[in-house]
């Protein structure tokens, strides 16, 4: 019954946000400072895990593929190709589901029980456009540069990791990488990040805006909001890779 | 004037109360008591249609609220000014910052014009020399004034208060009641002030609305509180530890 619930809440407060989405001169202030907050701020830690993320995936390749007749540029393929259709965005996303989705679930949620979110309401604005509006946008817009980010440093990452062990060469990882490169698996990779950025920020919206209880109620509202970000992060990768490959 | 129809509210199974029904005059300050947990503040939330009712109307100048789009209903919570239990205040922002919110987005006045119109508000608080302090760094009392600085800066014809008094000490409860007295008189406002401090309902109400099992067990003026036989709101009042 609570699913059902949940499930109206949402569709409520997302169609609600949507209806007032015209009304940009109430949020256009929240969505740069959003934006700034969700994409700008969290380059940082997107990048040491792309890097990371990178760098250990080359070393792994290289150790499993040691048959000697497969090119080591075949490593610079599996390692830019898993970055740009996976690995970049899912992990980026799984990252951020802690960072964006925890803050913005306990932003909304101190908001909800110390009553500011009616103060909003009684003074006659649309609290929905005012908070979850910009929230919501800025996860969807700073998502795919966060996935470019990713991308950028998961690419480095290997290579330095190459060059490290000396498995492959800057010249074979990038040729490797030249051979499998599409378009397609670049837009693939902004998809999923868009959806993602979605997923996280109006899940945590929702927890947050809704959140009751007082500290306990916020703190419920937090670990449900990372938690259920990093599910649906991973149930909607399953599905965009099914539809779309 | 604010009409209140028999009103009926409850959250799932629990009953708040029902049959609800008074009238608040232009300009008077109503008084509406109650121990915790009998629907105060809910029923304060009702008028300003924070909350809809299970049945019941309640018009405000003949217009009924509960049938307002929700356009309209916005433009009709910019009549209300409310100052909450625990003020509310946005704490992203500074203490002027929160007073000056609601005329940044719901006017078109230049900055000079706002800070004209903060100030004028900061000093009918008491707290025109705030600066840009942060809500956190505020005590209790400072807060709530802070937060009554921000209801009437939009220049409301009616003020809702919440609990204006709970958690302060008696000196400066004295004040918050001195500051609705005064907005009452100079700005000429409708107010509803939802309190168990029957000290502050004796020195701010013209009307007092008694909520007890479920209903509104009295309704009447404050004099005629004074000379009341009604068993429960007797025994309310002598509760309170206060003799009139």
């Amino acid at each position: 019954m609570q699913l059902f619930v949940d499930v109206g809440r949402y569709c409520r407060l997302i169609y609600e946000a949507i209806r007032s989405s015209t009304e940009f001169g109430m949020y256009w202030k929240n969505l740069i400072i959003e934006m700034v907050k969700t994409g700008f701020d969290s380059l940082p830690i997107i990048i040491l895990a792309g890097f990371f993320t990178g760098a250990v995936m080359t070393i792994q390749t290289s150790y499993q593929l040691v048959a000697g007749f497969i090119p080591p540029a075949t490593i610079g393929s599996i390692v830019s190709q898993s970055l740009l259709i996976e690995l970049a965005a899912v992990i980026s996303a799984l990252v951020l589901a802690g960072r964006v989705g925890a803050r913005i679930a306990t932003e909304l949620g101190t908001m909800a029980v110390s009553e500011q979110i009616d103060a909003l309401e009684s003074m006659g604005f649309n609290s929905v456009t005012f908070l979850v509006m910009p929230r919501v946008l800025a996860g969807v817009f700073m998502f795919p540069v966060i996935y470019v980010a990713a991308v950028v440093a998961g690419m480095s990452g290997g290579l330095l990791g190459g060059i490290l062990t000396g498995a492959v060469p800057v010249a074979d990882f990038m040729l490797g990488a030249r051979q499998v490169f599409s378009p397609a698996d670049v837009s693939f990779g902004i998809i999923k990040s868009f959806v993602f950025g979605y997923i996280i920020t109006s899940i945590s919206c929702y927890k947050g805006y809704f959140a009751t209880g007082g500290a306990e109620g916020v703190g419920q509202a937090t670990t449900q909001a990372a938690v259920l970000s990093c599910i649906y992060i991973l149930v909607a990768d399953f599905i965009l890779a099914f539809v779309l490959l | 004037m604010i009409e209140i129809k028999n009103l009926t509210k409850s959250f799932g199974d629990n009953l708040i109360w029902k049959d609800v029904s008074l009238t608040i005059e232009e300009g008077e300050t109503l008084a509406v008591i109650g121990k915790s947990g009998s629907g105060k503040s809910v029923l304060m939330k009702h008028l300003n249609v924070l909350l809809y009712p299970d049945s019941g109307t309640v018009t405000i100048d003949g217009v009924g609220v509960f049938e307002m789009r929700y356009a309209r209903l916005r433009k009709l919570r910019q009549r209300f000014g409310v100052l909450f239990q625990g003020a509310a205040l946005f704490d992203s922002i500074s203490a002027y910052e929160n007073v000056a919110f609601p005329l940044r987005y719901f006017t078109d006045l230049k900055d000079d014009k706002i800070n004209e119109r903060v100030m004028e508000s900061l000093k009918l608080v008491h707290l025109d020399d705030i600066g840009q302090k942060s809500p956190a760094e505020l005590s209790g009392g400072m807060r709530k004034r802070i937060g009554l600085a921000r209801a009437i800066v939009l220049k409301p014809d009616y003020l809702l208060y919440d609990e204006p008094t709970s958690g302060l000490d008696p000196e400066t409860s004295d004040e918050i009641n001195d500051l609705i007295i005064n907005m009452a008189d100079t700005l000429d406002i409708t107010s509803i002030v939802i309190t168990h401090d029957m000290h502050s309902v004796l020195r701010v109400a013209d009307k007092v609305a008694f909520l007890d099992e479920q209903k509104l067990s009295w309704f009447g003026t404050l004099e005629e509180m004074k000379n009341s036989d009604h068993k429960a709101l007797n025994s309310f009042i002598r509760a309170s530890e206060y003799s009139i």
